[in-house]
């Protein structure tokens, strides 16, 4: 599709401004960090998945040559009690600490719970080693509908349900039970020609990043902390940090370095507070650096859930009533994904009548963290199957069913939000006109599924600045650490705002004592939001620009007409370099700065389409075709945002078929690596073709919409629809691995 | 990880007198693919580690139709592959060095480590039992062969006594229409350790319609990889068809004792056995019409 564009340089595919560094190797990550007295980092991780700590015993382990410090929870201070807002609500500071070196309990294996710093990191591995930690083992809680039940062994005495602000009586593994609802549901349902509720199961996996997490932390004689980290954001990193060890954010530099990915998994902090805790101790900076298997076990998968979906439609294929269970795991502390999961069950239709329970649920696995989209994907994979069976068995095609109820201008969610302009029909008609879905399949076991996905794209709070060099470039620092190309999605609208080429623009990433604060980057807000900020950046400048002009053409700034960069008045005419060039003797330094709190989120919507082939024999899925459509509101750099798409699609893929923590009975994790914690490799999934659909974003200047997560969602749904179509199973348990998808065939169907 | 010496032997008395002076605390290294990530992982320890790629007998590869093929210990895979006699008289053994890894992995790792590491999952033992290799053994007390069918002695433990080091695999001659392949089960499409590995050799008679003689070896279904006698043995005199390779898949299957771990449950693996064994046999069996 081309269409004339209204913009020089949105909608372009200018070279990533950080490419050369990154195909160079030159990029600094937090492992390239070399500091002079750096000494190295090693957690000593609890071998329970849950125990009581009886004694830490360090005193070997200090003795040995080479260790400069040993740090246990003890040695950061007592919170108990204490809450914070971290821009994620309010979470119980305690916890955190706790998460990041246990006190009195371990509460998964892999739990932090000592950590040493020495010469290198093969003699603090020897010193870790010996560490004497005695432990008295308490059975562990595994399975999420267990953990529910009122006499179940208990994680926490001092967590209680919440259910609508009440607390519970007692103590409970459930800290938080939300409930939505709208309309009639029961009645509805009664009125409905058909229902059907399913239940459905995903497990607990990974984001998977490439990166491990990885920390520099220097505690200097004075009292201040800096810290080198690869982070999705470096102004949280210094709160958490500054609460953990009740200190004024002032004292704590965060510089954040390239970052290999983060989905997500790095918005908690891990090391930091750790590697700060032993530099205190030893006056040296300390570097800690996961390796892969403590990534998986220390750090935060994404929730395993159980869901049920209830839906009642009539005869002629209109929804008229939903339900929803949900209970999703939060893993050792409370504060899993249950509330975004309950908000996005139903969030693709317009159904009015309709109730969700969520339970937020502790069991002895690592504390969840968010992962692309969190707790959509759970909810969409129980949403979309049953939406398809109900297609199916009213006889009509999967997206025309999909168009008669999708969600619109107007459309209330069970949460309460009523949606300003959105593009979910605009997505699935695309998909529908498309010569993926016009295409016929062929072959006895191939199949075709299709499936919708939705995400927020939140606003929060982005700050941004930028310099005029008299060369005519401009140099941006602005504050979101780029995961998924936003340096140059945000210097793009910059130069779009300015009419100068986006290779005039230097975007930097400042560190938080360079660039006014800045969210993380996630909730798909930075290309949105910290975007935003570009163009008022662009605006101000312009401003600035045009009253330098004023005194070259000798008029008054207002005289100035301004179009495409170029600054005229009366025939007299300077190109934004020309002008640029004159600076330095017209006047002051033009730097321009704007802050934003791109308040309301706005609303990504994906379909997915799937050909996939199934080996009845094996229960081996290969998937043959894939095409992702999303309307993606304006496309700054069309190849990020099919990146994004196809990212997300694959990843989804992983979740679908492979991917998933397993745990032996004792709450070991079995498969703590990338051999055996299945992602997709290469050869596992074909080129993914992608459809950008453009609905502009009324509420953004240049009408995006955040394009990083949605993708993730709809792929397991999808595949589970795809491989009925082609075996006549309906899988409802993720991952749909090979074992459980030849199990279930050969059930369906005895061998011929 | 601790610290260990390092040393290049040039010879097989070299590597063999130091294996004997250093017993347990040394470990031989040939790809290193196996044992870095070992040692590194705290798998295994060691205080002396005998590299033995400088040794000419480990690193030869000498293959003739009369007398068959002599693949010396060290030999990385990829030479296996790109060798375009050796990949057609022993296709299946090719099968296998082409999945190992991936060409970084395969211009490293050899047969010879693979199967001294002994894994019940390693990809080039089952089609070695297959086409009957045997092992050349050198030691303090000179040399000996042993099948590989018996050579591995439970995961991660083979035969060798101390002094001892693998020099060669050697293979009978590939006769007309005989062939072999390899096929594993991965739920990807790789960078996966095999859940279930089968081999299969074939003889076919004179007409090609009917099997002389047939040898199955399966992987990660018992704790050291395994011939499945009964299933070979009852082979002979068949007709080559879909019948004969699924039927022999059953009687297969009847060997297996694998166990449920994080890679597949015992269930489907004994599963997959029968599987394997019907598709390996039919490519063997196409394979052997076309020689
Ligand atoms: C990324 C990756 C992917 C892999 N993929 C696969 C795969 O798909 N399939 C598979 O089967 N394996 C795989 N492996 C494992 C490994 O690559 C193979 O087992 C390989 O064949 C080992 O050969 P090597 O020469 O590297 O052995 P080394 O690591 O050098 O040695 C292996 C073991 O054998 C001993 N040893 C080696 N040679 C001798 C000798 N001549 N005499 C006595 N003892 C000896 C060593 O002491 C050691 O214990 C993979 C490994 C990696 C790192």
């Amino acid at each position: 599709m081309t269409k004339p564009s209204q913009y020089k340089v949105i909608g372009t595919r200018p070279i990533r401004h950080d490419g050369v560094d990154k195909v160079t190797g030159r990029a600094v990550y937090g492992a390239d960090v070399q500091l002079p007295g750096l000494v190295h980092g090693k957690m000593l991780r609890s071998s329970h998945a849950h125990a009581r700590i009886k004694s830490i015993d360090t005193t070997s382990a200090e003795k040995l040559p080479g260790v400069f410090a040993v740090v246990t929870g003890a040695d950061l201070p007592c919170l108990a009690g204490k809450m914070a807002n971290l821009g994620e609500g309010a979470i119980n500071l305690a916890h955190l600490s706790q998460n990041c070196l246990a006190d009195t309990k371990v509460l998964y294996k892999g739990h932090a719970v000592a950590a040493v710093a020495a010469i290198s990191p093969h003699v603090a591995e020897e010193a870790v080693k010996l560490i004497r930690v005695e432990y008295e083992p308490l059975p562990p809680v595994m399975e999420l509908l267990a953990a529910m039940q009122p006499d179940a062994q208990l994680l926490h005495d001092d967590v209680f349900t919440n259910r609508l602000g009440e607390k519970s009586a007692r103590p409970s593994n459930v800290s938080q039970h939300i409930h939505l609802e709208q309309g009639e549901v029961d009645q509805a349902f009664a009125k409905a020609d058909l229902v059907i509720e399913r239940e459905f199961r995903t497990a607990s996996v990974h984001q998977g990043y490439i990166e491990p997490h990885v920390s520099i932390a220097f505690w200097n004689a004075d009292g201040h902390v800096t810290i080198w980290t690869s982070t999705q954001g470096a102004f949280t990193v210094r709160q958490q940090t500054a609460e953990l060890f009740e200190i004024p954010v002032s004292r704590i530099t965060v510089i954040p370095t390239e970052i290999g990915g983060g989905f997500g998994g790095k918005i908690p902090v891990y090391l930091e507070p750790v590697a700060a805790a032993l530099s205190r101790k030893c006056g040296r900076p300390v570097k800690m650096t996961m390796q892969r298997d403590e990534d998986f076990q220390g750090t935060g998968p994404t929730p395993g859930s159980v869901v049920r979906v209830k839906l009642g439609a009539t005869q002629d294929g209109k929804l008229v009533a939903g339900q929803a269970w949900l209970a999703y795991d939060a893993g050792a502390f409370p504060g899993g994904m249950i509330g975004p999961g309950c908000m996005c069950v139903f969030s693709c239709y317009e159904i009015p009548n309709a109730r969700v329970d969520g339970f937020d649920v502790l069991c002895n696995k690592p504390k969840t963290a968010a992962y692309r989209a969190p707790g959509a994907t759970q909810a969409a994979f129980a949403c979309e199957s049953v939406i398809d069976e109900l297609a199916e068995k009213l006889g009509i095609d999967p997206i025309d069913f999909r168009l008669k109820n999708a969600a619109k201008e107007g459309t209330r969610r069970p949460d309460g939000e009523v949606y300003r302009r959105i593009g979910i029909i605009e997505t699935l008609q695309a998909v529908k006109q498309s010569e993926h879905y016009r295409s016929k399949t062929s072959g006895p076991n191939v199949g075709r599924g299709v499936a919708a996905g939705f995400w927020f794209n939140v606003g929060l709070k982005s700050s941004a600045a930028a310099n005029v060099n008299n060369d005519g470039t401009v140099t941006l620092i602005e504050g979101s650490t780029d995961i998924g190309g936003t340096r140059t999605s945000v210097a793009m609208q910059l130069a779009e705002t300015l009419g100068i080429a986006a290779e005039d623009v230097q975007p930097h990433v400042g560190d938080t004592d360079s660039v006014g604060y800045t969210d993380v980057t996630g909730g798909s807000r930075v290309t949105n939001a910290t975007g935003k900020a570009a163009y008022q950046v662009g605006l101000d400048i312009k401003q600035q620009m045009a009253a330098r002009a004023a005194i070259v053409f000798e008029c008054k700034p207002e005289q100035v007409a301004v179009e495409g960069g170029v600054y005229r008045h009366q025939g007299q005419a300077l190109t934004f370099k020309e002008l640029a060039g004159k600076l330095p003797h017209i006047g002051e330094p033009v730097v321009g700065r704007a802050t934003v709190d791109a308040g309301g989120a706005t609303n990504g919507f994906g379909v997915h389409v799937v050909d996939l082939d199934v080996d009845r024999e094996t229960g081996k899925v290969t998937i043959l075709r894939y095409t992702a459509a999303q309307d993606v509101g304006t496309a700054i750099h069309p190849s990020y945002v099919e990146g994004q798409m196809q990212g997300g699609a694959v990843q989804g893929i992983g979740w679908a078929l492979n991917e998933e923590y397993v745990f032996n009975e004792r709450g070991e994790m079995l498969n703590a690596s990338f051999l055996d914690y299945r992602m997709p490799t290469a050869l596992d999934v074909p080129m993914i073709e992608t459809m950008i659909v453009e609905v502009p974003n009324p509420e953004h200047p240049y009408g995006v919409r955040g394009v990083g997560e949605t993708p993730i969602v709809p792929p397991p749904a999808a595949l589970a629809n795809a491989i009925y179509r082609a075996t006549g199973v309906r899988m409802r348990e993720l991952p749909m691995s090979p074992p459980k998808l030849w199990k279930a065939i050969s059930r369906s169907a005895p061998p011929a | 990880m601790k610290d260990f010496e390092y040393s290049a032997a040039a010879t097989i008395d070299e590597a063999v007198s130091l294996l004997a002076r250093w017993g347990d605390r040394a470990k031989v290294l040939t790809g290193g693919t196996d044992l870095i990530v070992q040692l590194r992982e705290g798998q295994r320890e060691a205080d002396m580690v005998i590299d033995v790629k400088k040794i000419p007998q480990l690193m030869e590869s000498s293959y003739s139709r009369e007398k068959g093929w002599r693949l010396g210990a060290a030999v990385p895979c990829h030479r296996i592959y790109e060798h375009a006699e050796v990949a057609d008289a022993y296709p299946g053994l090719a099968d296998a060095a082409r999945i190992i890894g991936g060409w970084q992995i395969q211009s490293r790792a050899s047969i010879g480590g693979n199967l001294c590491n002994a894994s019940p999952a390693a990809d080039s033992i089952p089609i070695l039992i297959a086409y009957h290799a045997t092992c050349r053994i050198a030691g303090p007390n000179g040399e000996r062969t042993v099948p590989v069918a018996q050579f591995c002695v439970g995961p991660g433990r083979n035969q060798l006594a101390r002094g001892e080091i693998l020099v060669s695999l050697d293979f009978p001659p590939s006769l007309p229409r005989s062939s072999g392949a390899y096929l594993r089960f991965i739920p990807r499409n790789e960078m996966d350790i095999a859940v279930v590995g089968v081999g299969s050799w074939v003889q076919l008679n004179a007409r090609g319609d009917a099997i002389e003689a047939a040898r199955i070896g399966l992987g990660a279904v018992a704790p050291t990889p395994l011939v499945a006698e009964q299933a070979s043995l009852w082979l002979c005199g068949k007709p080559a068809n879909d019948d004969t390779f699924a039927q022999a898949g059953e009687l297969a299957r009847l060997v297996a004792r694998p166990i449920s771990d994080k890679r597949g449950p015992a269930e489907y693996r004994t599963h997959l056995v029968g599987v394997l064994t019907k598709r390996t046999l039919a490519i063997a069996t196409k394979r052997a019409r076309e020689t």
